[in-house]
């Protein structure tokens, strides 16, 4: 299987700004779209792009498809970057750097992808690239309801069963991503590899389900990140100081419990630290 | 064998990369991150009184062939930072704290209220950054006089030893480091980014950095940190950490040749990886081996030497 190549040093022409236009917006669900750019960022599943508009900064988002001719980014409103986002129209310019960060690693034969929120896109990418390569996948998403699940109405991918999860049963299984996840490592012992993205309390249950069956997986840890290519270090993670915009953000389970920080707290942009609170 | 090993402040340094403030640095672990990857000593990022979020990303870009940077001094306040900073022993090289203020009594705040609460093994002051009001530049802090009334104050109530780290605009850095010394300071860094400069998308001509502009660091700032590292070399006794573009051994042998006693490293962290500061090391000893030496102390200042500079380059 190709294992995945991506760079921990940069040419300084690599971080030169690129523009790109809007080529399409789909409404996914309450709050949360699919922007569609022109281009393609010759990106792997797992890896961010730090986008660009010039009265509101730069954000990272993680690629959900990119097809050689567009790349696609799922965005939920949260704040004034992504609230500029969303009043954006079809051909409005946009500026971007990257792709930048380590991608999944993707090395078993049958998968379990567990997403929460827009943590679905990056395991999406990954369901389809693994497909490509004969691999088949469980892709199971969460969410509270229905009205924020995303790619419900999503066309079948082909070697992918998909498995939705809302917490009140108001679509698919009533429960937990990481019940559901129990539930399919007890009944298929084929799944040799776990994929988790998402709210990071939810991630760290994924860690532990995986720990109580034995099995290998990665996690796509989120920090704060300024400038996505390893040199301000405000994406750092303790204790042993990994840059998540390069040696993360998709690592595997074993790292992530040598983090301390991880489902404990994160730092915002002055570096102060925030303790995770289960919502 | 080449003996690259340097003793700086009391320090013992096992090789004369110092990471330079500001890359990564921002936390005890990404401290400790660098010096597993060869880091002689590392410097952390400069802590104001207040947290600071810094300016708006884009915070960084690509420019002639290095970076412009406009942080802005995004940090959380000297408060965290103790908590921070503790215990700084497991970082396993010795470890240069950094603080900036807007004026000489903050400064001496800062020394009492935070550095010397922590084990730092010295400090260094930017009295030297060109992107952010309140600041070094910004604030008029770059020339002699108020050079030597911050090192003064400091010098008063600071237990460890300090390093002042000058501009890289100046057209005569020797009179301002000469002020340093002359207030005490016992070290001087050459120099801080240079400019400030400006870059555009080249679609639309909107400035890229969230600032504005930013300061620039990498290989264009390295004829003018060799050219400051020279001059300072010729007016003060107390060491230098010639900082400003070292990207490869060759750049490091000169900074040395110019007369620092460490070199820093920042920007090449990005087009080199984090292994840079072991990269760095690598060809210094190549280069000094094919050179008959086995220690810096024998290329130290030779470029002050006019015949030698023939033999050696
Ligand atoms: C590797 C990575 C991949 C991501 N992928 C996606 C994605 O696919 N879809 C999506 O909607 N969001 C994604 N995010 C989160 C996204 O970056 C934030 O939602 C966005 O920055 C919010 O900006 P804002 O101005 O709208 O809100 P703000 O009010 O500025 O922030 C809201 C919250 O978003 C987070 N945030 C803000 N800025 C950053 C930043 N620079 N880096 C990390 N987190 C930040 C903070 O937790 C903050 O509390 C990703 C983040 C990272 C680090
Ligand atoms: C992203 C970035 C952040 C920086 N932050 C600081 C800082 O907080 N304090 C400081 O004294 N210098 C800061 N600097 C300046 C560097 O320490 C150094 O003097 C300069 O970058 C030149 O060295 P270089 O070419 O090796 O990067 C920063 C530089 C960069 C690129
Ligand atoms: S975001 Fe700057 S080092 Fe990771």
């Amino acid at each position: 299987m190709k294992s995945s190549s991506y760079k921990t040093s940069f040419d300084y022409e690599d971080l030169t700004v690129r523009s790109t236009a809007i080529t399409r917006i789909v409404e996914e669900a309450r709050g949360i779209r699919s922007f569609g750019f022109r281009g393609s960022l010759d990106a792997q599943p797992g890896q961010f792009v730090m986008l660009w508009l010039p009265e509101a900064g730069a954000r990272p988002f993680s690629i959900y498809k990119d097809d050689g001719e567009e790349f696609v980014l799922t965005i939920a409103r949260v704040g004034p970057f992504t609230e500029q986002l969303f009043d954006c129209r079809v051909g409005d310019r946009l500026g971007y750097f990257g792709p930048f960060g380590k991608p999944f690693d993707l090395r078993g034969t049958h998968l379990a992808l567990v997403g929460g929120g827009y943590g679905s896109a990056p395991l999406s990418f990954l369901a389809r690239n693994a497909t490509a390569q004969g691999v088949t996948s469980e892709l199971v998403i969460g969410a509270r309801n229905k009205s924020l699940l995303l790619y419900s109405d999503e066309p079948a991918i082909a070697g992918v069963m998909k498995h939705y999860c809302t917490d009140d049963g108001s679509y698919g299984y009533r429960g937990l991503v990481t019940e559901r996840l129990h539930e399919l490592l007890r009944d298929d012992p084929s799944i040799d590899m776990v994929y988790t993205a998402g709210p990071e309390l939810m991630m760290k249950e994924v860690v532990a389900v995986c720990d109580e069956f034995g099995i290998d997986g990665q996690v796509s840890l989120e920090r704060y990140m300024k400038c996505g290519f390893g040199i301000c270090g405000s994406c750092c993670v303790d204790p042993n100081g990994l840059r998540m915009c390069v040696e993360g953000p998709c690592i595997d389970n074993e790292v992530a419990k040598g983090i301390s920080e991880f489902g404990v707290y994160h730092r915002d942009a002055a570096g102060i630290r925030h303790p995770f609170v289960t919502a | 064998m080449v003996d690259l090993s340097v003793d700086l402040l009391g320090m013992r340094l096992e090789n004369p990369t110092v990471l330079a403030s500001g890359i990564l640095g921002v936390t005890k672990g990404s401290l400790k991150f660098c010096a597993r990857h060869g880091a002689g000593a590392v410097v952390i990022k400069s802590i104001t009184r207040e947290p600071r979020k810094g300016h708006p990303p884009p915070i960084v870009c690509a420019s002639g062939g290095g970076l412009l940077n406009a942080v802005g001094y995004s940090n959380p306040g000297y408060r965290h930072a103790m908590a921070e900073y503790e215990d700084l022993a497991d970082v396993g090289v010795p470890v240069i704290g950094s603080f900036v203020a807007e004026t000489a009594e903050e400064y001496a705040f800062l020394a009492e209220h935070f550095a010397n609460h922590l084990e730092f093994d010295a400090v260094e002051i930017p009295l030297s950054c060109p992107h952010t009001p309140g600041y070094g530049e910004l604030a008029g802090h770059s020339g002699t006089d108020i050079t030597y009334e911050i090192v003064s104050a400091l010098k008063a109530s600071l237990r460890a030893p300090l390093i002042v780290k000058l501009s890289a605009n100046l057209q005569d850095i020797g009179p301002v480091a000469k002020a340093a010394e002359d207030a005490g300071a016992d070290a001087i860094t050459a120099v801080n980014t240079l400019g400030p400069g400006t870059c555009f998308e080249a679609a639309t001509g909107r400035r890229v950095l969230g600032f504005g502009f930013g300061g620039i660091s990498g290989p264009p700032l390295k004829p003018v940190a060799l050219k400051a590292v020279y001059d300072t070399f010729q007016a003060v006794t107390i060491p230098i950490i010639g900082t400003g573009g070292v990207s490869t051994g060759q750049d490091a042998v000169e900074m040395i040749m110019a007369g620092a006693t460490a070199v820093g490293v920042g920007t090449a962290v990005v087009p080199r990886g984090v292994e840079v500061f072991r990269k760095i090391c690598e060809e210094m000893k190549d280069l000094l081996a094919a050179r008959g030496c086995s220690s810096l102390a024998e290329i130290r200042g030779k470029a002050h030497e006019k015949q030698l500079v023939q033999d050696l380059v």
